[in-house]
């Protein structure tokens, strides 16, 4: 196959020859692909003419099942079956003590990860899995390989969730165009199609987040003036409000998992109904025989959310008062993401702008079709009349000071790209190294903002206090994503350093690249390498121990014997900054464990044919 | 793709070196020059173009904020002409303007103490119309080339401009 592959994907085609690409909506509840054929957007149906993916991962040890058929196995077997994933990406254990979850989380530095059955699984591999199987939608109904995508994130997402979700992107084999906010590419998606001209507000209240941005729509060019949000307010928290209400009602406390799963399922369901119904009956068997039927009238689930709904209001507030705008000024407001079909909200919306919201799109796929729009752009597709987007940067960056403040660097608002410099000094005649921690976030405190990076610029040649003049610089990509560079001034000593907080790269690891690449000036590239192999070094030993842990008996002392060998010199490799002997080490494992996957393989269909769950052994 | 990153920020925006700045055209230039070297132009173009891409639009945004803000500008402005505006070390400022600077933040605390938003709000348009004033000042000062005046005029202003971020953060306070 390599052979085979002459050039790169998207690299090197003809001049006016059309690529393949598409926009994926990656969503906390459901995902989508969509592309633009002969013209127009489209969103790419499954074999059964199904457009929507719902977000749904099953693990076993046997295999990986994503979308309808993973959702049916989640009342069965919930802690293997991963739902909401996004709400995960670049997520601590303590950002999401939500006590509803029926998952065994394993806390790592950056990002929690999962325990399944088919091995330890960090939110980018499980998001990488979903975005596989779209991928392969869209290379079967396109009839090629595809040349890139635009995949869109949450405006609010902060540095560590973009960065996941870019990581998941080319884990599961894709060329990432762009990650695009959700609201600009649903801006996107209705300003072309209804020629739409002056301000308008994106409200998009998805299944796990929620964004809100102001667009200046001028003749081809989307310019976002504010946006704001809540990367942790969304549909699901509709559900979970129901859920405490049943519990609330039928005197229920201390349910295993699988009765959590069950009585959410049933929340979404009564809320989807309410949508269209006054009242709606919940009826649920517990796994100890309870039966529960109840009626849940649309007035009650309007009282139990009202203040998820008033959650939404002051992001919007902020928004504008960040925009300088007034609710005079906003032509129209686009409602985006199902979980706006609520009624109650969709009033307040209404209320709020005193106007009633634009509803003239499919709220569930406006996203993937602007996505689709902008990725026909980006791959080249389009002729001299395609647009321009300036889009901004969420929430503001900054540096620590003394006291535990933090200096802001570059404001939220920003348009992308974005630099900022700032110069530090020495405070000690001698002194080499200084300290580096980078935030996001808008409050005053250094623990109340989130902690991007912290590193220790070494190497600074020992000059008087005050003397060595070392300029830290941020930029702002196109994708939002932040890269940090530090140089000397007066030698020129320089460093740079993708930040990459989320996972694998530890404050440790961290520092070391950034001490290595002072001392050979090596550039971000080598870096970005390098931190590519160690995430794939990284998962494939987590999935070879895994494996060992539960399978290890298949193997004879000898054959057990290589494959730590393996790990070992794995490890190893690990701590050093060669990526091509990461690369070379990580291809070894993979190869010395083949015959031990094809035996556990053997192992997992036999037990299935013995009748036996393969999770519970 | 070539781009001359020596360039000013006014030549680049094809505007004369003067702090009265015609914002419709600068508004209108902003958009041609992202049009051609927004990194969204070069998004499957080679990595080296891609970066390049990325240095250009970030200088053009650069100058955009420093055009579009009489403050930045005017500072801009004094950099061109060699004039330090010692922002971070020069605190020596005029008596009267302290004891203004003082009763604003008298107010402030005052405002925020009791969350008085409608308050702030009123605080926030007198503090937008005295900085009005000090702006048409550092104006006139650098039309007559009155640079040292100028750096003063400077300095005020990024006094009122930490007021006015603090008025804006104790709004957010007492809404959110």
């Amino acid at each position: 196959m390599a052979l085979l592959q002459i050039s790169e994907p998207g690299m090197s085609a003809a001049p006016h020859q059309h690529r393949l690409a598409v926009g994926i909506d990656l969503g906390t509840t459901n995902s989508l692909v969509a592309t633009v054929r002969s013209g127009s957007a489209v969103c790419l149906p499954d074999q059964h003419g199904r457009t929507l993916l719902p977000s749904v991962v099953h693990y076993s040890t046997a295999r990986v099942v994503v979308g309808h058929e993973a959702q049916a196995k989640q009342n069965q077997d919930p802690a293997n079956t991963v739902v909401s994933v996004k709400r995960f990406m670049g997520r601590g254990l303590a950002d999401v003590a939500d006590a509803a979850t029926p998952y065994r989380f394993v806390d790592e530095p950056g990002m929690l990860k999962l325990v399944t059955a088919g091995g330890v699984k960090s939110p980018v591999q499980v998001s990488a899995d979903i975005l596989r199987a779209l991928k392969a939608r869209a290379e079967e109904s396109l009839g090629g390989e595809l040349a890139g995508a635009v995949i869109t994130v949450p405006a609010y997402f902060d540095d560590a969730q973009r960065q996941a979700t870019k990581d998941a992107a080319q884990l599961a084999g894709l060329n990432v165009l762009r990650l695009l906010n959700e609201p600009t590419a649903a801006a996107i998606a209705y300003g072309l199609d209804n020629a739409a001209e002056g301000t308008y507000v994106i409200y998009d209240l998805g299944g796990g987040t929620f964004d809100v941005s102001i667009l200046e729509l001028t003749r081809g060019v989307f310019e976002v003036r504010a946006t704001s949000g809540d990367s942790q307010l969304g549909g699901d928290d509709f559900d979970h409000r129901v859920y405490c209400w049943l519990l609330e009602q039928a005197g229920l406390s201390q349910l295993n998992e699988h009765d959590v799963r069950l009585l959410l399922t049933r929340a979404r369901e009564a809320k989807e109904a309410l949508t269209e119904h006054d009242l709606t009956r919940i009826t649920a068997k517990l796994s100890n025989e309870v039966v529960i039927d109840l009626e849940l009238s649309s007035a009650t689930f309007q009282a139990i959310t009202a203040h998820l709904v008033q959650k939404t209001i002051n992001p919007v507030r902020r928004a504008l008062r960040d925009a300088r705008l007034t609710v005079a000024d906003i032509k129209g407001v686009v409602l985006v993401g199902g979980a706006t079909r609520m009624p109650h909200v969709h009033r307040a919306v209404g209320e709020l702008f005193g106007q009633p919201p634009l509803t003239n799109l499919d709220p569930d796929k406006v996203v993937a079709l602007g996505a689709a729009m902008q990725a026909d752009v980006l791959a080249g597709n389009k002729g001299d009349d395609d647009w321009l987007l300036l889009d901004v940067i969420p929430l503001s960056l900054g540096l620590e000071t003394m006291g535990g403040l933090v200096e802001k660097i570059i404001p939220r608002n920003s348009t992308i790209p974005t630099a900022r410099a700032q110069d530090f000094t020495t405070f000690k005649d001698g002194q080499t190294a200084l300290a580096v921690h980078v935030l996001q976030g808008e409050r005053e405190l250094v623990t109340d903002c989130r902690s991007l990076a912290r590193f220790e610029l070494r190497g600074i040649p020992p000059m008087v206090a005050g003397a060595a003049r070392i300029r830290v610089s941020f930029q702002v990509d196109a994708d939002g994503l932040l890269s940090v560079s530090a140089r000397e001034q007066s030698t020129g000593i320089a460093a740079s350093i993708a930040v990459k907080p989320s996972y694998g790269l530890g404050d440790d690891e961290i520092a070391r690249m950034l001490q290595d690449s002072l001392r050979h000036a090596g550039d971000d590239m080598e870096a970005r390498k390098l931190a590519e192999a160690r995430v794939e070094a990284e998962a494939l030993i987590d999935a070879s121990q895994a494996a060992l842990a539960s399978d290890g008996d298949l193997l004879d002392a000898a054959e057990r014997g290589a494959i730590d060998d393996q790990i070992e010199r794995l490890l190893a490799a690990m701590a050093g900054h060669d990526a091509d002997v990461l690369r070379e080490l990580t291809e070894a494992l993979n190869h010395a464990t083949q015959e031990f996957a094809a035996r556990r393989m053997d192992r997992a269909v036999k037990r299935g044919l013995a009748g036996q769950k393969i999770e519970e052994l | 793709m070539s781009f001359d990153f020596s360039r000013s920020h006014f030549d680049l925006f094809a505007q004369p070196e003067l702090f009265q700045i015609d914002r419709a055209a600068l508004d209108a230039r902003y958009r041609e020059l992202q049009a051609q070297y927004h990194p969204d132009r070069y998004a499957s173009a080679a990595d080296i173009e891609k970066r390049l891409a990325l240095q250009i639009a970030t200088r053009i945004n650069e100058a955009y904020q420093t055009l579009k803000s009489p403050l930045a500008r005017g500072r801009y402005l004094l950099q061109l002409s060699g004039v330090e505006t010692q922002e971070e070390t020069n605190t020596a400022m005029p008596m009267d303007f302290l004891m203004g600077q003082m009763e604003w933040r008298e107010a402030i605390a005052e405002a925020k103490a009791s969350q008085n938003v409608e308050a702030l709000e009123r605080l926030n348009v007198e503090l937008r119309g005295e900085t009005d004033a000090l702006e048409a000042e550092l104006g006139a000062l650098l039309d007559r080339a009155q640079y040292e005046d100028a750096a003063i005029a400077v300095r005020k202003l990024r006094f009122m401009e930490k007021l006015d971020a603090e008025i804006g953060n104790a709004i957010e306070a007492a809404l959110f």
